[in-house]
């Protein structure tokens, strides 16, 4: 015999707003627990998003090209030849945002008091700033004018290290491919800020024409850095370069930064995690629910079973009741997570906090993200357990034996 | 050969050190197409015995056939299928589905059984004018009397027409007229479309329409006389 799916319905659907109040506490227990699992993931996801991109405009990139060994010797004899015809295909293809190459080199910088060991960066300050260096973050002065600026823009630590200022010169000291020291002077015209502190004392920006003269390298670079447009998927982005660029080590930000795209895999384990324990937290509610729903109706039931009903139908009636709740509290849980999200997308200011977040690499301000993917699997979660632990007092409901149920009183 | 044959039907509840006789070794021959009126006194195992027989009870021993099929020995879905299909239910206390109005009741079992929305309702009108509930169809069972809750329940039970209705009492909150009407009601389905009625009851009136009385006493028959 076929399922009675209407009959059953509608017993469900009578059934769930026979007990108003009950059913309505228990909709808003169940909206109020999908709201906390979306919003608060989407608030886990805007923090890791924030670490990561800041991690990226620190790289910079999604994906860079190094000499084989320059990563485990950064020094200027690792260097790399400007991209050739392959390679430049590639750059100027469109799954390309910008592309910049760089010098990135140890070096030591003097002013007349101090001297301190830095990362000298010779750079094109149009590539640069097309890769995510932000000119708010210059405070003093200005950034680099173009590859072939005279002058230097060093963090505001570092200023402060050396007991110098904007406008006085320093000497920028680093060897060239023969190991011969490579000296130079250098104007301070800018000073930056950075979210993390070591930025501001380390590096130290110049432009790459003066830098590559300095070193006497001719046109080699140690890096070029390129921007793709989702940096949740840089792979094909590398994979691409690494074809054009055989020879070179051509790695993504995942492997370039392992401990940003640790962090990244462990909020989705994170996520999925929370969303289980919230799930917990409410399934007693449901649970409880279901057992007085099904208590109260013990004869109902046995006259049911006596005119024909099997215990299948019992299980299928209370099952679609428990889903028809799920699926109200989904939707009102929906509705108010993305209604309390979306006018949050410029931004919670959480600078009181901030102290400590900077730290891990987070800014002042936390933009919450809403992945549907994250959405889907909230609802995913409340279906999928919500009718497994409906199981339990659905079966028990299908297994009263008539003549007993109908004499309960 | 017999509709229903029962053969020593035994059914004892242990109720502290003292075994209560449900049914204690009933022995019933029923023909398709007979009425059929059980009386007895309070206790006297009515109500056990049509439950045994509707396959909603198991028993201590004994055996039931219905058309030959061994009902004692089915499942739980089958036993609720062949309920679903082949036999119609009047109980003696709760016999309606609160939230469903008289009409949904009514129309429950054929819904359950596929019978389409149209036939449905179309049924369901007549049967309840039939039985005197015209202009009740949407009420739901707390908004009806007694009497009222107790010829939906009947309506529910003949509607689609089962070869055998279990009857418990089904006259027990009617004034003499409905019970007369009712009765003749039953009556014209039986020799009609010959459908088997088994009806426990204490109103003498009823028993007058039987075919066959059935005196139970203590779990055991006591009487058994063909009119
Ligand atoms: N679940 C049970 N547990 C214990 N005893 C039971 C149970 N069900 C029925 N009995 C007993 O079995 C006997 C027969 O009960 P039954 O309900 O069949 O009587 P009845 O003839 O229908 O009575 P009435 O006319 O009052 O409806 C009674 O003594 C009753 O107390
Ligand atoms: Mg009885």
């Amino acid at each position: 015999m076929a399922m009675p799916v209407a009959a059953m319905s509608r017993l469900a659907w009578r059934n769930l707003w026979r007990n108003y109040r009950r059913t309505v506490i228990m909709l808003l227990a169940i909206a109020l627990g999908v709201w906390a699992m979306i919003f608060m993931t989407a608030l886990m996801r805007g923090m890791v998003d924030d670490m990561v991109q800041q991690g990226i405009v620190a790289l910079p990139g999604h994906v860079q090209v190094h000499a084989e060994a320059y990563r485990d010797d950064p020094s200027i004899t690792h260097s790399l030849p400007a991209p050739g015809k392959a390679m430049l295909e590639v750059l100027e293809s469109r799954q390309v945002i910008a592309w910049s190459s760089r010098i990135k080199v140890p070096a030591m910088i003097s002013s007349e008091y101090e001297n301190r060991g830095i990362s000298l960066l010779g750079i094109d300050p149009e590539g640069e700033l097309a890769l995510g260096f932000d000119p708010d973050d210059i405070v003093a002065g200005q950034f680099l004018t173009d590859a072939g600026d005279g002058g230097v823009v060093i963090g505001r630590k570092l200023a402060e290290r050396l007991e110098t200022r904007l406008g006085k010169r320093v000497v920028v000291m680093s060897q060239d491919p023969g190991n011969t020291i490579a000296d130079r002077g250098f104007r301070i015209v800018g000073i930056f800020k950075a979210e993390l502190e070591n930025r501001e004392e380390t590096i130290v920006y110049a432009g790459r024409d003066v830098v590559q003269a300095m070193l006497r390298v001719g046109n080699d670079v140690s890096e070029i850095a390129v921007l793709g447009h989702d940096y949740r998927t840089p792979e094909k982005l590398a994979a691409d370069l690494g074809d054009a660029a055989a020879g070179f080590e051509v790695l993504s930000w995942l492997e370039l930064d392992p401990y940003l795209s640790t962090m990244m895999k462990v909020m989705d384990g994170f996520v999925l995690v929370w969303m289980v324990v919230i799930f917990l937290a409410l399934s007693f509610g449901l649970v409880n629910t279901l057992m007085m729903a099904i208590f109260e109706r013990v004869r109902e039931i046995g006259l049911m079973r006596a005119l024909g009903m099997r215990p299948s139908a019992i299980v299928y009636e209370i099952l679609v009741e428990s889903l028809m709740l799920l699926a109200l509290g989904l939707l009102l849980g929906n509705v108010l997570a993305v209604s309390t999200i979306i006018p949050l997308k410029s931004g919670i200011d959480v600078s009181v906090v901030a102290e400590g977040m900077e730290m891990m690499g987070a800014s002042s301000m936390l933009y919450p993200v809403l992945q549907w993917p994250d959405v889907l699997l909230a609802n995913a979660v409340v279906i999928v357990l919500g009718i497994l632990t409906s199981l339990l007092p659905a079966w028990r409901a299908s297994q009263y034996r008539p003549v007993e149920a109908l004499a309960r009183n | 050969m017999s509709a229903i044959v029962c053969t020593d039907l035994c059914k004892f509840y242990q109720q502290g050190d003292a075994v209560i006789k449900g049914l204690d070794h009933v022995s019933l021959e029923i023909e398709e197409g007979s009425f059929i009126c059980i009386s007895g006194p309070s206790g006297s195992g009515k109500t056990t015995l049509l439950n045994a027989i509707g396959g909603l009870d198991s028993l201590d021993s004994g055996q039931i056939a219905i058309n030959g099929e061994r009902v004692d020995l089915l499942g739980k879905a089958e036993l609720a299928d062949l309920r679903l299909h082949s036999i119609g239910f009047v109980f003696q206390a709760y016999n309606l589905i609160p939230v469903l109005s008289a009409r949904e009741n009514v129309e429950f079992v054929m819904q359950v059984q596929g019978v389409r929305a149209a036939e449905r309702k179309l049924q369901s009108m007549k049967i309840l004018q039939e039985v005197g509930l015209e202009g009740m169809e949407d009420r739901r069972p707390a908004q009806l009397s007694g009497g009222q809750q107790q010829r939906v329940a009947v309506a529910r039970a003949i509607v689609s027409q089962p070869k055998l209705v279990l009857a418990d009492e089904p006259t027990a909150n009617l004034d003499s007229q409905s019970m007369e009407k009712l009765m003749a009601h039953f009556r014209e389905l039986n020799e009609a479309h010959k459908v088997t009625f088994l009806i426990a009851t204490h109103d003498q009136r009823v028993m007058a329409w039987a075919d066959r009385r059935i005196y139970m006493e203590d779990g055991r028959v006591t009487r058994d006389e063909l009119q």
